[in-house]
């Protein structure tokens, strides 16, 4: 990589190896980066260590020989999980406010950062329910919310549509990036959906298993903002006759999509 | 419409079985004219309490401070312990064994001994019944703090939260209907736990509660006072696992499956 894309990564992962404690080799000589600003989608077959990576970038796991290495530090950052991972005593409000309750975070402060959250995720006449009164797409709202509260630089996301129906998921699409380009963030998403990276990225990491590696890494050169035109124009379909190619690539061609 | 119904039926149920249960009770008594030191009917056995009431339930109040106590003593103990043994896996290895043997050797074995080494009676008492009622607030309890669903250490992790609000936040909610279901438990064996240790005190010296009424009226073959003051235990242990149910549903209704109603 040129030392252009390096002075722009906000993250970078060098020669990373995970080896679990079961032997398995999850990842060996990953390199990848994040740059700032950007909206990364990390790609691959299921077990090619895209979800590892990410947690691996949070600091939720560590690497076993390689290195994540920050430009300027580590910033303040946002987890959205695959499950909504609300607590069900808490209500909406009780939930999005945890960060910052446990950051000591004074209340006068909090409160208008909580409703501006659950604003951006349109949320507001919520704050008082109980997930369990919740759909599905609402709880990731609440979800989303928790991780903008805490002003992230960098939001990092691990499949957080998978288990949503398709017109949830192309809605909460649409309203992700809304909130991507109006707070300046930078964010890496985990999927294994071809259409839902095309759509949301402006680059793409294909990655592929066994063990865990980049072998792809494709710039999606479409203007922003994106919408329903973008969804059904020639542009799109481009991309994700590309990027389903590189995916078929990784998996060896023995795996149907 | 048929599910209130069959609400109805089945709150009825019960009632009518009692009522049945106690007219036979009533007539079996009259046609074999049993005398009453034997078997008394139930008639018999309500005017007796109701000419009782003022000792009896003098009796009962004796033996429901000694229920309480003992019970607030299994919360802060079972509980305290089981917030212990979350702290370190070590502990609960090293201190978990020996809850379980105090659980599993009876009661009215131990009761005897516990009444030669402590002086106050009443201090004995509430030692056998708290004996009898930490346990099943303590297993709980552990059970539910250490059933936190890992995505959320996750998250606690990421927040940096510190461990004491790890399990402020998290598992102390978490374990709450586990500790609960406890609760309920607890509260009918603190009960057992004051009256058989009661019965046992009762047998060397003279007491007060209300299992020493059974048993004194026991010497003076006064039965239908023996059944009277049965009566006032077991709606006691109805009433006491009624109010912690009550209490168990006003904390979980808005949140857990358990007590909610389903809305989807």
């Amino acid at each position: 990589m040129d030392t252009q894309t390096l002075a722009t990564s906000l993250v970078r992962l060098r020669q990373v190896d995970k080896t679990f404690s079961n032997g398995t080799i999850a990842i060996k000589g990953l390199n990848l980066d994040l740059r700032a600003g950007s909206f990364t989608s990390l790609l691959g077959p299921s077990g090619c260590g895209k979800s590892t990576a990410l947690r691996m970038i949070a600091g939720l796991t560590t690497p076993t020989t390689g290195s994540v290495d920050w430009t300027a530090g580590r910033p303040e950052l946002g987890f959205v999980f695959q499950e909504p991972t609300l607590m069900p005593w808490r209500t909406v409000w009780g939930n999005v406010t945890l960060p910052l309750r446990i950051a000591g975070v004074p209340r006068s402060e909090a409160e208008p950062r909580i409703a501006d959250a659950l604003m951006r995720v349109g949320l507001t006449g919520f704050e008082k329910s109980y997930p369990r009164q919740l759909s599905g797409g609402m709880k990731m709202r609440v979800s989303i919310a928790r991780a903008l509260v805490t002003r992230p630089a960098l939001l990092l996301m691990d499949e957080p549509f998978a288990a949503l129906d398709e017109i949830t998921r192309s809605r909460l699409n649409d309203d992700l990036l809304g909130v991507w380009q109006s707070q300046k963030l930078t964010i890496g998403f985990v999927t294994h959906s071809v259409f839902e990276s095309v759509f949301l990225s402006d680059r793409i990491l294909v990655m592929a298993a066994r063990p865990g590696r980049v072998v792809a890494d494709i710039a999606i050169d479409a203007p922003y903002p994106r919408d329903d035109a973008f969804r059904t124009s020639e542009t799109y379909n481009h991309y994700c006759r590309i990027v389903s190619g590189a995916l078929k690539q990784a998996m060896g061609g023995h795996h149907e999509l | 419409m048929n599910f209130d119904r069959g609400r109805i039926i089945r709150a009825l149920l019960p009632v009518l079985v009692g009522i049945i249960f106690l007219v036979a009770w009533e007539a079996f008594v009259r046609l074999n004219h049993m005398p009453v030191y034997i078997l008394p009917g139930p008639i018999r056995i309500a005017t007796r309490l109701y000419e009782e009431w003022d000792t009896l339930s003098d009796s009962l109040l004796v033996t429901l401070a000694v229920t309480f106590a003992a019970l607030a003593a299994a919360i802060i103990g079972g509980g305290g312990l089981a917030i212990l043994f979350a702290q370190s896996k070590w502990i609960e290895a090293s201190f978990f064994p020996y809850a379980v043997i105090l659980q599993v050797t009876p009661i009215v074995a131990i009761a005897p001994l516990i009444l030669i080494y402590v002086r106050n009676t009443e201090f004995a008492l509430l030692i056998c019944a708290w004996i009898v009622a930490f346990f099943p607030i303590l297993s709980n309890t552990t059970l539910g703090l250490n059933s936190t669903d890992p995505n959320f250490l996750d998250l606690m992790q990421l927040y940096r939260a510190r461990r004491w609000q790890v399990l402020w936040y998290l598992r102390m909610p978490g374990a709450m209907p586990y500790f609960l279901g406890g609760l309920k438990i607890a509260g009918g064996l603190s009960l057992i736990g004051a009256v058989v240790a009661e019965f046992t005190a009762g047998t060397a010296t003279a007491g007060t509660g209300l299992a020493y009424r059974i048993l004194e009226s026991s010497y003076r073959l006064d039965i239908p006072r023996m059944y009277a003051g049965l009566v006032l235990l077991s709606l006691t242990g109805v009433l006491i696992f009624a109010a912690f149910s009550f209490i168990s549903w006003l904390i979980l209704h808005r949140w857990h499956e358990s007590a909610a109603k389903r809305e989807h």
